[in-house]
C-alpha cells in the first residue's frame, strides 16, 4: 500500500498546478464556491472554451492512446489532474458525454477509421455528444426501447422518440441505441450508432427540468439517415456496447464526482462560516458540526473507495459492476450536502435568484433542486442497488 | 499510488483465515466466551507460535517488525472471526503502549515476551466518569520517596483478570504546563494533557485488585482494576514523568485503527452470512435474496462494509507513514466504522428473520462485538466532533 507519487508523476502533478495557477478564470472560482456542480446553459459558451483551453494545454483524454488525441497515460496522471482539478476548484467539463461516455467505448469497440474520426474532437470540445438511451415508455428498463434502424442500402433510416437526453440541444453527434431487430430477444436486436444531430429529420425539443433551466431534451427522428459506417461494435451487438458505456459512465463518476462532491463541501463548509446562528457562525452549533463533519467524512470515504477501483484498474483489471456503489453513495453524499445547504439557511432557503435577500445570489437554490435528479440520471439509485445485489452479490433476479 | 495489498499480505490474510476457521470455528468461540478467561492456553500458544503476538514489535525484542497496514490484515481475520481473548489487549494496547512509552529495560523486559505469547499484557487507561480525553485521567499518583503510590479506580479494562502487567495511566500532577508547540491553553488555563503519567504494574502487585464485569459482548472480557496504595518502585515509570499522554494518545490512535480493522472482517462475514442466507431461504415460493426489500437492504450493507475498508486501509497507511493528517484518519475510520457495522449487524439479524435472533445462529455475536466497539475508544459522535475540530469547522 503506497500513496506516494513517483518523481514522474510529482513533475506531472506541478505541471497540473502551475498550469492551473495561471490559467484559472477569476470570476469562475468565486461561483464554484457556492456549490453550483452542473455546468448551466447560461454558461455554455464559457465551458467550451475553457475545455479547449485545456485540451491545448494536453490535459484532456489524459488516459487516451496517443494515437486517437490523448496523452496515453495511466489512471493515475488521471487521478492526480482531477484532485488538483477539485483543489483550484476549477469549471467542470462541458463535454463530459463524449469524454467520459463515447469516447471510451469508440475506442474500445470502434474501428480504426471512427477511432481517428471522433475522439480528438470530442477532447477539443469541436463537437459535443449527447447519449440517446432513454425513451418514453423505456426508462430503468432500457432494453425495452422502441425506436428502430431500418437497413436500406448502405444505410439505415430511424424513426422514434428519445427523451430526456441532456445537452442534446447543443450537441453534434449521438450515442444511440436503437432496435434493428424486432424479432429477436430484447437484449439481442439492439444496435449502437453513432448519430450525426445535424441529420435531416432530428428534431430536438428542450424541457423544462424543475429547475426552470432546459438541460434535458425530447428528441425526434423522422426517417433519419445513418450511414452503416457508423454503426458501434457490430450489428445487433448494442446492448453490450451500451453496458461499456454504462460502465464508463459509472466510472468518471467515481473520479469526476468526487472532484465536484469535494469542491460542493467546501464550499458548503464556507457558508456554514459565514452563517449565523444563534449569534455565532453555525460551524460552531454542535448539530451542525455533527453534520459537516458527517459529510466530510463521506467524502473522504468516497474518494479512498474509488482509490481501491482505480487501483485494480491500474493492475489492468476493467471496472466491474462495483462502480454501481460509487455512483450509489455518491448521489446519496450529494443530494444530502445539499439538503444541509438548505438547512444552513433557514427561511432564506425559500428565496431564489433575483431576489436581494437570497443567500449567494440563489445559486444554492438551483444546485438543491438539481441534486434531485442525481438518484435518477444514469441509472436510479433503484437500479444501482439491484446490480449490487445480482451482479456483486450473486443474489438471485426477482 | 497502490491501494492494495501486496503478496505477503495476501499470504497472511489466507494463512490467518484459513487459521481460525479450523481454531476457532463458532463451537470454540462460544466456549471460550463462556469462561472467564477467553482463551485457552492451546490456543494462545499455537496464535504465538504464528508469529501474530510479535507482529508489530520490532525484530530486537523477538517481533516480526510489521507495520499497520500488514496488522490490519491479521485484525480483519479475527474480528471475522470473532475471536475472544487477550489478544487485542495484549498487543494493542498493553504491548503497543510499551513499545511508545517504555524505557529500553523496560521494553527489554515485557517486549520479547508478549512477542513469544509468555506474557499478556494491558491498559488501565478510562475511569468510571468514561471521558475519552486526557481530563478523564485523575488516579492518583503521588510521589513518594524514589518511587510513586498510585490510588483509584479504572474502568473497562480489557482482559486485566489475565493480563501479567497493566500499564495505568495515572496523574502526577494538576497539569499546569501549557500545550506543547505553542498553542493556547485550553479555557481555565489548565492543560489536561501535561500532568499524565504510564506506569507498569505488574500482576500480583500488593494493592491490585481486578473485578472481571459481566459483559454483553462475552467474546469481550471487561474490568474494574482498582489499586489502593500501590507503592511502585522509580522503575515502574514509564518514560518521563507527566509526559504520558502523547504516547497514550498514539497507542489510543493505533488501537483504534486496528479495532476498526476487526469491526470491517466482522462486517464482512455477516455481509455474508446474509448473503448466503438469502440465496437459499424460500418465502412465498422464492428465495428471500430476490426480493427487493431484502436485496436493496443488501446492497447498501455491501457499501457499508466496502467503504469501512477504505477508510480503515487508508488510516493503517497514516499509522505507518506517520503522515500529519494521522489523527484525522483515525477519527474518519472510526467514525464510519463504528456506524457502519452497527448497521450490518443489525441488518443481519433483520434478513435472517426469527433464526437471526436465536443464541444458537452466530449473528448476535457479531452484533454485540458491533455494539462493545462502537464504544471502545469514542463512539462516531464523539470522533466526528474529533473531526470538525481537526479540519478547522
Ligand atoms: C436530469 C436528467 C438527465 C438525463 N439525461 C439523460 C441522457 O442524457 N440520456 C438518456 O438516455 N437518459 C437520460 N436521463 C434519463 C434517465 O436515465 C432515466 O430517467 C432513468 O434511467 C430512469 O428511467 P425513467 O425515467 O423511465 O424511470 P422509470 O424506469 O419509469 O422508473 C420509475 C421509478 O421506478 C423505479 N424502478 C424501475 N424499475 C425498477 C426495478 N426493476 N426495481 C426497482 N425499482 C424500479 C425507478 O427506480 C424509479 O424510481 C436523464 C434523466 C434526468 C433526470
Ligand atoms: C422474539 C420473537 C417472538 C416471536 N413470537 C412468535 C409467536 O408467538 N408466534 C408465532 O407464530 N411466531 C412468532 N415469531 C415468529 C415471527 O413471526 C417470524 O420470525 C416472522 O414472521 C418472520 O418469519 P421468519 O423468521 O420465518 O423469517 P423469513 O420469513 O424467512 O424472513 C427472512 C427475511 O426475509 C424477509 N422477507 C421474507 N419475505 C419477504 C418478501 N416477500 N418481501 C421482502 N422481504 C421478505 C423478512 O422480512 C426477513 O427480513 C416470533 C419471532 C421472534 C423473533
Amino acid at each position: 500500500m503506497d500513496f506516494a507519487l513517483t518523481p514522474e508523476q510529482t513533475s506531472f502533478r506541478d505541471e497540473v498546478r502551475s498550469w492551473l495557477a495561471k490559467n484559472l478564470p477569476k470570476d469562475w472560482s468565486d461561483r464554484m464556491r457556492v456549490g453550483s456542480d452542473v455546468p448551466r446553459p447560461e454558461v455554455y459558451d464559457f465551458l467550451r472554451t475553457w475545455q479547449r483551453k485545456m485540451y491545448d494545454a494536453g490535459f484532456m483524454g489524459l488516459t487516451w492512446p496517443k494515437d486517437y488525441g490523448g496523452r496515453g497515460l495511466t489512471f493515475m496522471e488521471e487521478m492526480i489532474f482531477q484532485e488538483q482539478i477539485a483543489l483550484a476548484k476549477a469549471p467542470p467539463v462541458l463535454n463530459i458525454l463524449a469524454i467520459g461516455m463515447a469516447g471510451p467505448t469508440i475506442i474500445a469497440y470502434g474501428t480504426e477509421e471512427q477511432k481517428r474520426r471522433y475522439p480528438a474532437k470530442m477532447l477539443s470540445c469541436e463537437e459535443i455528444w449527447c447519449q440517446g438511451y432513454s425513451e418514453p415508455n423505456s426508462g430503468s428498463d432500457l432494453a425495452s426501447l422502441q425506436t428502430r434502424a431500418e437497413k436500406v442500402g448502405d444505410h439505415y433510416v430511424v424513426n422514434g422518440q428519445k427523451v430526456w437526453t441532456s445537452i442534446a440541444h447543443q450537441a453534434d453527434w449521438m450515442m444511440l441505441l436503437a432496435r434493428t431487430d424486432g424479432k429477436a430477444e430484447k437484449h439481442k436486436g439492439i444496435t449502437y450508432f453513432l448519430l450525426d444531430m445535424h441529420s435531416p429529420g432530428v428534431t430536438v425539443k428542450p424541457l423544462k427540468q424543475i429547475t426552470g433551466d432546459d438541460e434535458f431534451n425530447e428528441v425526434y427522428f423522422d426517417n433519419v439517415k445513418v450511414p452503416e459506417a457508423n454503426i458501434l461494435g457490430g450489428l445487433n451487438n448494442g446492448w453490450a456496447v451500451g453496458m461499456t458505456t454504462l460502465m464508463y459512465e459509472r466510472l468518471a463518476l467515481g473520479f469526476g464526482l468526487q472532484v465536484r462532491l469535494r469542491i460542493a463541501l467546501d464550499g458548503l463548509v464556507d457558508l456554514a462560516k459565514r452563517t449565523k446562528k444563534n449569534g455565532a457562525p453555525a460551524t460552531q452549533d454542535p448539530n451542525v458540526r455533527q453534520k459537516l463533519a458527517q459529510m466530510w467524512i463521506d467524502t473522504e470515504v468516497f474518494k479512498y473507495t474509488g482509490a481501491r477501483a482505480v487501483t485494480k484498474l491500474l493492475k489492468g483489471e476493467l471496472p466491474g459492476p462495483e462502480a454501481s456503489a460509487g455512483k450509489m453513495m455518491w448521489v446519496e453524499g450529494h443530494q444530502r450536502l445539499q439538503e444541509l445547504a438548505m438547512e444552513l439557511q433557514g427561511p432564506y432557503s425559500q428565496l431564489g435568484r433575483g431576489s436581494r435577500w437570497a443567500v449567494d445570489g440563489g445559486v444554492w437554490q438551483y444546485s438543491y433542486l438539481r441534486s434531485r435528479a442525481n438518484s435518477i440520471e444514469g441509472g436510479t439509485t433503484e437500479i444501482q442497488k439491484n446490480i449490487i445485489g445480482e451482479r456483486v452479490l450473486g443474489l438471485p433476479k426477482g | 499510488m497502490n491501494f492494495g495489498f501486496n503478496e505477503e499480505q495476501e499470504l497472511l490474510r489466507s494463512t490467518a483465515r484459513k487459521f481460525f476457521d479450523n481454531e476457532c470455528a463458532s463451537e470454540t468461540v462460544r466456549k471460550l466466551m463462556d469462561g472467564p478467561e477467553g482463551m485457552t492456553p492451546d490456543l494462545w500458544k499455537k496464535i504465538a507460535e504464528q508469529g501474530w503476538t510479535g507482529l508489530i514489535f520490532p525484530d530486537e525484542h523477538g517481533g516480526m517488525g510489521l507495520g499497520f497496514v500488514d496488522l490490519v490484515v491479521l485484525m480483519e481475520e479475527m474480528g471475522r472471526s470473532v475471536v475472544p481473548g487477550p489478544f487485542f489487549s495484549t498487543v494493542l494496547l498493553g504491548g503497543l503502549a510499551i513499545r511508545e512509552a517504555g524505557t529500553d529495560a523496560q521494553k527489554k523486559a515485557w517486549l520479547p515476551k508478549i512477542s513469544s505469547g509468555d506474557a499478556r499484557a494491558t491498559l488501565a487507561w478510562m475511569e468510571p466518569s468514561a471521558e475519552l480525553g486526557a481530563g478523564g485521567i485523575t488516579l492518583q499518583a503521588a510521589a513518594k520517596g524514589a518511587g510513586f503510590t498510585l490510588d483509584g479506580t479504572k474502568l473497562f479494562v480489557h482482559d486485566a483478570h489475565t493480563a501479567d502487567v497493566i500499564v495505568v495511566a495515572a496523574r502526577t500532577s494538576s497539569g499546569q504546563n501549557p500545550p506543547a508547540g505553542g498553542q493556547n491553553p485550553p479555557a481555565g488555563g489548565q492543560n489536561p494533557e501535561d500532568g499524565v503519567s504510564l506506569f507498569l504494574v505488574p500482576k500480583g502487585t500488593p494493592g491490585l485488585s481486578v473485578t472481571l464485569l459481566p459483559t454483553m459482548d462475552q467474546t469481550r472480557k471487561l474490568c474494574e482494576v482498582g489499586l489502593k496504595d500501590v507503592a511502585l518502585g522509580a522503575d515502574a515509570l514509564m518514560g518521563q514523568a507527566g509526559s504520558g499522554w502523547a504516547p497514550l494518545a498514539r497507542v489510543i490512535d493505533r488501537a483504534t485503527v486496528a479495532l476498526c480493522a476487526e469491526m470491517c472482517g466482522g462486517a464482512q462475514k455477516v455481509l455474508e452470512m446474509t448473503v448466503e442466507y438469502a440465496k437459499i431461504r424460500q418465502a412465498f415460493g422464492r428465495p428471500i435474496g430476490s426480493y427487493q426489500g431484502v436485496k436493496h437492504k443488501a446492497a447498501d450493507m455491501l457499501v457499508d462494509v466496502e467503504n469501512s475498508k477504505s477508510i480503515t486501509y487508508y488510516a493503517a497507511w497514516a499509522m505507518d507513514e506517520g503522515v500529519p493528517e494521522g489523527q484525522l484518519a483515525v477519527s474518519m475510520a472510526k467514525a464510519y466504522v463504528s456506524d457502519a457495522y452497527r448497521r450490518v449487524s443489525g441488518a443481519g439479524i433483520q434478513l435472517h428473520g426469527g433464526i437471526g435472533f436465536t443464541w444458537e445462529h452466530d449473528l448476535h455475536l457479531y452484533f454485540k462485538r458491533a455494539k462493545g466497539s462502537e464504544f471502545t475508544f469514542g463512539d462516531a459522535t464523539w470522533h466526528r466532533e474529533r473531526v470538525a475540530q481537526l479540519v478547522n469547522l
